[in-house]
């Protein structure tokens, strides 16, 4: 090792430490910027302060520490882990069936979401497959937690910019969505319905006729975001090239789902990677937005909640007939192999490689979780804004703490 | 001196309208924060609002809310100023009871009828962010700070169109005295037609949009609530304060909004004048008119507070000198020229 050089960060470094030598000031602020220095005869300093861990706009306990001259940010570092519980390794000592438990309260706003990739990696170590009826019923509630997710993410943005209303209509339509899950599952938030082969139960009486209904709930609300939020000028003011992120560059930050689509990546795992679910065999479009701000990721969600709920149309139309589970043993031993399943996840990719030495619980398992890697590029988008820009951004890359931590 | 119509002494006179502007101010804001906050908002944000305590829609919820915070404790962080930290909230409510001051409710029943009564209600309004700084500066909290200074730049950017706004109402009315812009609304008449006077909100449309945006910016609500911004600042300046001393900056902020919501009603609809109604009557009915009136300012005010989101600190400055001003003084301009030409 040629140097144990700790890395600078606004928590170590000294007072007179700039960490940003480089410091780009937009053209025209140049001259006012020496006026400024100029005039003010008065010892300015940065400030540090803490956003969080408990702050309304970090969604749990994500701790920003942001140097800021006067409203402008100057530098922020995100401090992670204060919600770390230790899942990758909590695997190790648990069968498989048992880690579906854990991996519901990864992204709890789409627990089944994280179920599937995990239960197909399983899957495809053993080399079964689930039968069609439940691999469509996988693909719907897939979709309906993805439809939850952002009819949150749609109102709380709102929420975030500092429209009040929004985030009451995103919690009242996604009420809809979760009795949903909840009534073919059992859970409103961690279903925990997954089973290595197929599904823990079939659907419920009248739960297709029921989820017709709900998907016209769910496009009159887009209509109603549509109109309140994004056409909103005052919004649009907020959000038009606040925190951009160039596709490039958010690609090699490993920035992944809709906050890369809305940077122009034309890149969907449900479309592009390898077939899982039913997806091969839906007709859907995948959205992109050219601009990469804030702006472009609501309007990326919004499009998407919009497909998810045509999708899920879709599903209830071609459901096949038939068992829900695979010819499984009831003791589940998975032989040794490896292997890694990456899905599209309503917060980006989510992947998880299963290592197996052929017993009843994984040897090890490692995580790929989206927001892991989207709150990565933070320092680079939260350099030179201003502080409600902070939270815009935040709001806009929409991330869960369980995400992040796991 | 007569109220309704009875005679009664300078002394009764004095505790009279002492009373009334010490009830007037936490009563708006009961009343407003009643109407607006808990019923209006539930319903357009359709949820159900505590609808149970007292029986009738819950009418006692906030009542309770308020005997709540007087058993909070009352807590003072250690690095504040303790004196500036206790007497900020009192600075921001007594600047709230200065402006009813001069706000009549009827033809003779006004706390004091100042020559300058305009002049005077937009002046003190802007005490309370001397409150706000101060409660800003000594809570020892940097989300505070800038919570204050936020205020700070933000009245003095709105304080201008406020007053520009203003000034056409005063050169159309020919006095600043708010008794005599009523009269003149009340007697004047719309091209010779004198059935309903002359609200000045017609001639004046540009001069009351401006003073309802200032009006939002002064009191710090959304789409101008950066000192506060729960989900930035989490409550900016008032993020040190618990129990009573919240309470005060509540019934400031409520408070003040009654009093702009009056102010503009007296400047724009005719304050308490009804048409056709003169004398006795109109001293009976006159609160009531008012109190509608208001109402209807009210509601404006806190639909746009539930509806938009928040601009951002350079955006309000750029609004305040970039359109409000330039319109204000067009408008002050066109208003002067049409007074002389007819």
């Amino acid at each position: 090792m040629s140097s144990t050089e700790q890395p600078v960060t606004p928590t170590n470094a000294s007072p007179d430490f700039n960490p940003v030598p480089d410091f780009e000031v937009a053209p025209g602020m140049q001259r006012h910027l020496a006026d400024a220095r100029v005039n003010v005869e008065l010892d300015t300093g940065d400030m540090i302060i803490n956003l969080g861990p408990q702050h309304p706009a970090t969604h749990g306990t994500l701790r920003l520490v942001v140097r800021l001259d006067g409203e402008r940010v100057i530098a922020a570092d995100p401090v992670i882990g204060y919600m770390h519980r230790g899942y990758e390794k909590l695997t190790e000592f648990r069968t498989y069936p048992q880690v579906t438990t854990l991996i519901n309260r990864i992204d709890w706003l789409s627990s089944f979401a994280n179920e599937v990739p995990f239960v197909h990696a399983a899957e495809q170590l053993m080399e079964i497959e689930a039968p069609p009826r439940a691999q469509y019923i996988r693909t719907a509630l897939t979709e309906l937690s993805r439809i939850a997710t952002f009819l949150l993410f749609l109102g709380e943005m709102g929420l975030q910019v500092g429209a009040l209303t929004p985030a009451f209509y995103g919690f009242r339509d996604r009420e809809h969505v979760l009795n949903l899950i909840e009534s073919a599952t059992g859970g409103r938030f961690h279903p925990n319905f997954n089973r290595i082969g197929g599904l823990k139960d079939d659907l419920p009486w009248g739960w297709i006729a029921e989820t017709r209904n709900v998907m016209k709930i769910v496009l009159d609300a887009c209509d109603v975001f549509e109109d309140l939020v994004l056409g909103n000028e005052i919004f649009q003011a907020r959000t038009r090239s606040v925190g951009i992120i160039p596709g490039e560059l958010g690609a090699s930050y490993g920035v992944s789902g809709s906050n890369l689509r809305a940077s122009g990546v034309d890149w969907d795992l449900r479309r592009d990677g390898a077939p899982y679910l039913s997806y091969p065999e839906l007709d859907f479009e995948v959205f992109t937005h050219p601009d990469g701000d804030s702006y472009a990721r609501y309007w990326v969600r919004l499009q998407e909640t919009r497909e998810s709920a045509r999708m899920v149309l879709q599903l209830l139309d071609k459901m096949p007939s038939g068992p829900i589970m695979a010819k499984v043993a009831r003791i589940i031993k998975v032989p040794a192999g490896e292997s890694w399943v990456e899905t599209e996840n309503p917060l980006g990719q989510m992947g998880y490689y299963v290592v197996s030495k052929g017993g009843t619980g994984p040897f090890r398992v490692k995580i790929r979780s989206a927001s892991f890697s989207n709150v990565s590029i933070l320092p680079w988008m939260l350099r030179g804004v201003y502080v409600p820009d902070v939270v815009t951004i935040l709001a806009s890359l929409y991330f869960i703490l369980g995400d992040i931590d796991r | 001196m007569s109220v309704l119509a009875l005679e009664i002494g300078w002394g009764w006179m004095l505790a009279f309208k002492a009373l009334v502007i010490l009830l007037i101010v936490p009563l708006g804001a009961l009343v407003l924060g009643y109407t607006f906050l808990l019923k209006m908002m539930s319903h357009m944000q359709s949820r159900l609002g505590p609808m149970d305590p007292g029986g009738f829609h819950g009418w006692f919820q906030l009542v309770g809310d308020g005997l709540k915070f007087l058993q909070k404790e009352d807590i003072i962080p250690e690095d504040a100023d303790r004196r500036v930290f206790a007497f900020a909230p009192v600075i921001v409510v007594i600047s709230t009871f200065l402006m009813f001051v001069v706000i009549p409710i009827g033809p003779v029943a006004i706390v004091a009828n100042l020559d300058v009564g305009v002049f005077y209600a937009l002046a003190v309004s802007s005490l309370s962010v001397i409150g706000v700084l101060m409660a800003g500066w000594s809570s020892a909290n940097k989300f505070a700070l800038m919570g204050a200074l936020r205020a700070a730049g933000q009245l003095i950017a709105y304080e201008l169109p406020l007053l520009l706004a203003v000034v056409g109402v005063v050169m159309q009315a020919g006095t600043m005295s708010l008794q005599g812009i009523v009269s003149a609304q009340q007697n004047g008449s719309i091209f010779g037609w004198s059935g309903i006077g002359n609200p000045f909100i017609f001639t004046q449309i540009i001069g009351f949009l401006l003073f309802m945006i200032a009006a939002q910016a002064e009191l710090s609500q959304t789409p101008f609530d950066m000192p506060v911004a729960e989900s930035e600042l989490v409550a900016g300046y008032m993020v040190e304060y618990s129990g009573f001393r919240f309470l005060f900056f509540f019934i400031g902020e409520f408070g003040t909004a009654t009093a702009f919501a009056a102010l503009a009603a007296t400047l724009f609809l005719g304050g308490w004048s009804l048409p056709g109604v003169h004398g006795l009557p109109a001293e009976l009915l006159g609160p009531l008119v008012l109190f509608v009136k208001l109402m209807g300012v009210a509601f404006l005010m806190f639909w746009v507070r539930f509806t938009y989101p928040r601009l951002r600190e350079d955006q309000l400055q750029a609004i305040a000198w970039k359109f409000l001003i330039p319109i204000a003084l067009a408008n002050i301009i066109v208003t002067a020229i049409i007074k002389v030409a007819f």
